[in-house]
């Protein structure tokens, strides 16, 4: 396809993207180096008949508004966003380290920095969740290929629900459930006998709780693939791997699984993209006090009264430098795989 | 795959099994729905009933407050009290717009970079790749200021072209790779024939191409439908689509005990989800798995 030709078809989809993904993009960079304005303040002179003056600070409004209007971005701050205590908080993290304290005691210190806090969930949550729900996902898979044909269309659709749902709304329907009044989370007290026993109160059932929703809304998707991989595997090979004697296990374990390595690597890199951005949950669960997510810092940073673009940039770019190691291993396979061709 | 005498031969026990784990994993995946359903139709102290889950199926207290044992209250307080027939208009017009212009610009990308064999439609996919990585919230953090200064925050519009624009990569990989499947042949022939490429696109591949339209669209019909992200930021508190709306619902809401309009909301959002895998199950079940086998 010539060239011209190519782009005239291309271009309102590039220009989309330019405008709207990587334009952005620069434009969290920019704000990161910037802080808002200090406030403009004035010496008044306060002079009263009888006490004499007095000299005071005060903030002059028209002036900050008026700085504000003319340098929306704030004042040039550097990459001391970047380091500063909300951030990656190098003096406070150097402190911690080197200061004589137990392991565990150093844990929940750094834990209490509002970056590392969310950067420690969003990790555990990504890796975690991932290969629990991929294997969860096998298991359904080769469960619903034992069955009778008739139930399938009827499962698939049940399976297909908790990942479909909007994730806000299906965290706030299991959130529902779980909360002490609910449905499971009575019974949950019922059980322990421990009328406190409540997700509000306990961080390890708070990260319990959007685990388990992880789980519960990333299994459907590798359910669907491996299923759709399961039927692509060669009866040959299964046949004569029992004429040699394979177990029921042993076929599973020396036929289907190398033949959907490749799907899972797929499954595992798409969950992985989406469970690095895992946010909505902790809205739905209403769990920001126990466990926080790299992007749920940033909506944080935004909503609210005052929008703190500056910390909400440096919290991107740490975010998208994070996609970027996650996805390195592909892209440099990608790019060996091209270069490979080209030559 | 596993032939007839194979089932035959499995043992009680290993059926046994299996059968109790689906129905376990039937229970997992429908049960939230069905019980959120059931309970949105009674009043706040029995579907958050302390003293025992019986009161929600059979609505002991609804029966007592309202004389009846299902009660339309919830749907009542969400929808006209709180306005959220307005935030359902408004999903529905953001969802619409979303899907016909991804639709639209992802077609003729997709069908531009399945054509073309060089170089930089291969690094045109990479980007996109890594684009489609990158998480919603932090390109909204890009846009705030800038839409602020050109007085573009707050209306459909902007979160329709935003959206549209997050959209595009995974709408140009899916049919990028849904156009590789389509023969050369069919518009090479017809441009042989005389059609300049527009033409052949027009008259050749877009009879040919609705099943892959399809089936991508109901993904952008998803994404549009389920972001969060976007549209709490981007939206004025009058312009909000039908999840941030809930989202606010929350707030406000829970102190002065009405959980029950959310409730309701909630439900009213997950219908049209669950009509959509009604009618499009096997769609949606090839798109996972066309990306999967191709990406």
């Amino acid at each position: 396809m010539p060239n011209k030709t190519f782009f005239a078809f291309i271009l309102p989809s590039l220009i989309a993207m330019v405008l709207f993904i990587a334009l952005p993009i620069v434009s969290v960079v920019v704000q990161s180096l910037y802080v808002a304005h200090e406030r403009v303040m004035v010496e008044v002179e306060n002079c009263q008949p009888f006490g004499g003056c007095t000299k005071e600070l005060r903030v002059d409004t028209a002036a900050t508004t008026q700085l504000q209007r003319e340098q929306p971005l704030g004042r040039f701050n550097g990459l001391g966003t970047y380091f500063n205590r909300a951030h990656l908080a190098t003096n406070e993290l150097g402190a911690i380290l080197s200061s004589e304290r137990g392991f565990g005691e150093k844990v929940a210190l750094i834990f209490n920095l509002p970056f590392y806090k969310a950067l420690i969930f969003t990790l555990v949550y990504c890796f975690v969740v991932t290969p629990l729900a991929m294997v969860l996902g096998f298991a359904i898979a080769l469960a619903v290929n034992a069955l009778p044909k008739v139930t399938k269309g009827p499962i698939i659709f049940f399976s297909l629900l908790p990942m479909i749902i909007t994730p806000l709304v299906g965290s706030l329907i299991l959130y529902w459930m779980l909360s002490p009044n609910g449905i499971l989370g009575a019974t949950i007290q019922h059980i322990f006998n421990d009328p406190t026993l409540s997700l509000r109160a306990s961080p390890p059932l708070t990260w319990i709780a959007l685990l388990v929703y992880g789980v519960w809304t990333n299994a459907p998707f590798s359910f669907v693939v491996f299923y759709a991989g399961l039927q692509t595997v060669p009866g040959d090979t299964l046949e004569s791997a029992m004429i040699d004697g394979a177990s029921r296990w042993e076929r599973i374990r020396y036929v289907i699984i190398p033949h959907l390595a490749p799907l899972a690597t797929f499954v595992a890199l798409v969950q992985l993209m989406d469970n690095f951005r895992v946010f909505e949950p902790i809205v739905g669960f209403s769990a920001d006090a126990n466990a926080t997510s790299l992007s749920w810092l940033i909506y944080n940073d935004l909503s609210g009264d005052a929008q703190q673009f500056g910390s909400a940039g440096a919290t991107s770019v740490l975010t998208i430098i994070g996609v970027v190691i996650l996805l390195l291993p592909v892209l440099i396979r990608t790019w060996r795989e091209f270069k490979h061709k080209a030559v | 795959m596993m032939s007839e005498p194979l089932t035959h031969k499995r043992p009680i026990a290993l059926s046994l099994i299996i059968y109790a784990f689906i129905i376990l994993w039937m229970i997992l995946a429908a049960m939230p729905f069905f019980w959120t359903v059931w309970g949105s139709f009674k009043v706040e102290a029995d579907f958050f009933s302390r003293d025992s889950w019986w009161n929600a199926i059979f609505g002991t207290n609804t029966i007592r407050q309202t004389g009846e044992a299902f009660t339309g209250a919830g749907y009542y307080g969400a929808w006209v009290l709180r306005d959220f027939w307005r935030a359902a208009g408004n999903t529905i017009i953001v969802t619409l717009c979303v899907t016909i212009i991804s639709l639209t610009l992802g077609t003729l990308g997709g069908y531009a970079l399945a054509r073309s064999g060089r170089n930089y439609a291969f690094w045109i996919l990479i980007a996109a790749l890594v684009f489609r990585a990158m998480p919603h919230i932090t390109l909204v953090s890009g846009y705030l200021l800038p839409f602020f200064q050109l007085n573009i925050w707050g209306v459909l519009p902007t979160s329709i072209i935003v959206l549209v624009a997050i959209n595009q990569p995974f709408t140009l990989w899916m049919l990028h790779s849904f156009f590789l499947s389509i023969p050369k042949d069919l518009d090479e022939s017809a441009m042989v024939d005389g059609c300049t490429r527009f033409q052949a696109f027009r008259m050749v591949i877009i009879p040919v191409m609705w099943p892959g339209v399809v089936t991508t669209g109901l993904f952008s019909f998803l994404l549009g439908y389920n972001d969060f992200a976007v549209t709490a930021m981007l939206l004025s508190a009058e312009n909000q689509t039908m999840v941030p709306k809930i989202s606010s619902f929350l707030g406000s809401i829970q102190e002065t005990g009405n959980v029950m309009y959310a409730v309701a909301a909630v439900v009213s959002a997950t219908v049209p989800l669950f009509i959509l895998v009604l009618f499009f199950q096997r769609q949606i079940v090839s798109g996972l798995t066309a990306g999967a086998v191709k990406g």
